[in-house]
């Protein structure tokens, strides 16, 4: 059986210009076999939820270090429920302090990774989390 | 006592000479079979290092020619004859949030704490020219920094403070002549002359594609709204730096020190090629740039980059751009210690490698210097912490005694030769930019971003193999229970408040007469004649940064990002 490649979209929703993170983390997804887009920066909510849903992916990691995060990360999880997307896999990080990221993994997201975490770390519990999804479609189907 | 005759010397010189060769040769041995904790010992940009520096790595340094002596050609040595015995740095802490008024307090707050300049972080929608009440300013007023829509809100922020006698820098670029006419215009309510006011605006668009990507319009107009501004203040405001040409967002981007050095200088020289294509004359504009560099913690590389970094500017202004006034051809920098060297973990170490940073830029002869404060990792900085990364800087200048001497480090082999080998590699850089036709050609292919990125990556990696060593992230790692250190957090009701000021505004404002302004704007825009003329005109009006900033959206298009990944 081949095994299906997991589709990330990585996005800079708001208006911050960091993307260092966001761009290494892209590209170290890429390097551990998956597919990756990278939303491009100052997108809003909105922008981002489409791109995820017209490229169909399985996660999306949005990534702010502006501080906007408990504005701007749940309007991104309504936004792709509006477009029946809120399956996909959730993930974030940034300057984020340890109370809003425990809000929002009571919220709907997955996962937040904060600042110093190991980017293989994050590509391999990617992977695991998404074997795991699979594999339950798999048993569905 | 013996005297040396002639012939002694020689047979003395030549036991020496074999001396030394028996010394080096010895050394070579002993090196050879010790035990070494590492394969390779790297710079942290990832250049080789031998382990012993010696006369032979400088045999072409002609220090007359290459060093100079202090506050003279071509300033590797520093810019003043004095240095710090005449004055020491400026302390410049970067501060903004919240609100104007919020600002202003922490501003008064600073002075009050013996800071000598004011240094203003603007939130992500003053950065990118919209009002606090656009759309995409939902969740950001604020939280970066201060929030400023109007001259109003400038005014809010300097109330009670004497503009004629402070030393103000803002940190903006894209709508950066908006908020400089802002600042003029303020300046002009209190009753303050714009030909006393002091300060710099960072107004280096180039580094914004290339680096922090906060930008309004694409290259070619950005550019011309700088040269714009550059002629309106030689005439009218001549104490203000009307370009802080930086490589610190190249830095924290993640390229090299090299990189950022050569990137910094490639983009300062831009600005210079422009304004002499205004047919402005090069001695006019360009003792009003000044630079930026971050203070990495490779405490010798950033040294010896800021040593470069005079050395390599003096020689192009005066050899290839051709200048006259001496001031033309000095590197004066502000320096800011690295944030992107702090972590999240263990926050307390931070205040230790801030100090490193900070004496590396003291020894590197910076002219003003902004400390970060520990927290910055998890959120803006406490008032405590703030005071502690002072302070840092209080100790460096009243406790080591390190600012007595200028370029202490001078002559050191290794420091003489690391700074060559940064001046070579950003020669080559220099070189490369020009084969690809140039600073905006290179922008709008990437060039500058792709190289980034990659040294990001890279230097990730290294750390994620253990290859480079982080305090608290790859050893010597704790058990993570929190932060144990306070957070400051933006009160939500800022976004809300300052709708309702602008709200406000516009209500009260002459609605005509602020119109009228904003069709002069977009004139001016067509016709070629100086912006920064018509904003402070717009200013007075009360017309809006989000205002100001469409009409030149409009007129002079946006820029698209190239995809680099």
């Amino acid at each position: 059986m081949t095994k299906r490649r997991i589709r990330v979209l990585i996005g800079k929703p708001g208006l911050d210009g960091h993307d260092r993170g966001a761009k290494t983390v892209a590209s170290v997804l890429r390097d551990h076999g998956m597919e990756v887009i990278y939303s491009g920066l100052h997108k809003t909510p909105s922008e981002i939820a489409e791109a995820a849903a017209q490229e169909d992916v399985d996660v999306v990691g949005l990534s702010i270090l502006s501080g906007a995060h408990m504005s701007l990360f749940p309007r991104v999880r309504e936004e792709l429920a509006a477009r029946g997307k809120d399956d996909v896999l959730l993930v974030g990080g940034g300057i984020i302090p340890v109370e809003d990221m425990e809000q929002l993994e009571e919220d709907g997201f997955a996962r937040l990774f904060g600042p110093g975490t190991n980017t293989d770390e994050i590509a391999e519990w990617i992977a695991k989390e998404m074997e795991a999804r699979f594999e339950r479609e798999a048993e569905e189907a | 006592m013996a005297i040396d005759t002639g012939e002694n010397m020689t047979e003395s010189s030549s036991t020496e000479a074999v001396r030394r060769v028996d010394a080096q040769a010895i050394w070579e041995q002993a090196m050879a079979k010790a035990r070494l904790r590492e394969a390779s010992f790297t710079t942290l940009s990832g250049d080789e290092l031998k382990p012993l520096y010696g006369p032979e790595d400088v045999a072409d340094l002609d220090p007359e020619r290459d060093l100079g002596h202090p506050g003279q050609f071509p300033y590797t040595r520093g810019v003043h004859p004095s240095m710090y015995r005449g004055r020491l740095w400026t302390m410049r802490q970067f501060a903004g949030f919240g609100s104007a008024a919020q600002t202003n307090e922490r501003f008064k707050f600073l002075l009050e704490h013996g800071q000598t300049g004011l240094s203003t972080a603007f939130d992500f929608p003053t950065l990118m020219g919209y009002d606090s009440d656009d759309e995409h300013s939902l969740g950001e007023v604020g939280q970066v920094g201060v929030a400023i829509s109007s001259l109003e809100d400038m005014s809010t922020l300097f109330d009670g403070i004497p503009m004629g006698e402070v030393s103000t820098s803002m940190t903006i670029n894209g709508p950066a002549p908006i908020m400089l006419a802002f600042y003029i215009a303020a300046a002009e309510r209190q009753g303050v002359d714009p030909k006393v006011l002091r300060g710099t605006v960072q107004n280096d668009i180039l580094k914004e594609y290339q680096a922090q990507h906060a930008w309004l319009v694409s290259p070619e107009p950005a550019l011309r709204m700088i040269t714009d501004m550059m002629g309106y203040c030689a005439e009218h405001v001549p104490l203000w730096n009307t370009i802080s040409i930086s490589g610190y967002h190249i830095r924290e981007a993640g390229s090299t020190a090299a990189q950022e050095l050569a990137f910094t200088l490639a983009n300062g020289m831009e600005y210079v090629r422009r304004g002499v294509a205004a047919g402005l004359d090069v001695d006019s504009f360009a003792p009003r740039l000044s630079f930026f560099f971050d203070s990495h913690l490779d405490f010798f590389e950033e040294v010896c980059k800021f040593r470069a970094a005079r050395r390599i500017w003096a020689r192009k202004m005066r050899d290839e751009f051709g200048a006259k006034d001496p001031r033309s051809w000095m590197v004066r920098f502000h320096t800011q210690t690295a944030g992107v060297s702090l972590t999240a973990q263990q926050p307390e170490n931070n205040i230790v490698r801030t100090a490193f940073e900070a004496l590396a830029a003291v020894l590197g002869g910076t002219q003003s210097l902004h400390t970060n404060s520990m927290d910055e990792t998890l959120s803006l900085p406490t008032e405590k912490a703030v005071k502690i990364a002072l302070r840092t800087q209080q100790i460096i200048a009243e406790e080591t005694e390190v600012a007595h001497v200028a370029d202490p480090l001078a002559g050191s082999y290794f420091v003489e030769a690391q700074t060559n080998r940064l001046e070579q590699e950003a020669e080559a850089y220099f070189a490369e930019v020009e084969s690809r036709g140039g600073v905006v050609p290179c922008i709008e292919e990437g060039f500058f971003q792709r190289e980034i990125h990659h040294s990001a990556k890279k230097y990730q990696q290294q750390v994620e193999r253990g290859e480079k060593r982080v305090v608290g992230i790859n050893c010597y790692v704790e058990d993570e229970a929190g932060p144990a250190i306070d957070l400051h957090r933006i009160d939500p009701a800022v976004e809300r408040e300052q709708h309702e000021r602008l709200a406000d505004l516009r209500a009260r404002r002459d609605a005509a007469k602020a119109a009228a302004e904003l069709d002069r704007v977009r004139a001016a825009c067509k016709d070629g004649s100086n912006l920064l003329e018509r904003f402070i005109a717009a200013a007075h009006a009360d017309c809006t940064l989000g205002e100001i900033a469409q009409v030149l959206r409009e007129e002079f298009g946006q820029f698209r990002e190239p995809s680099i990944l």
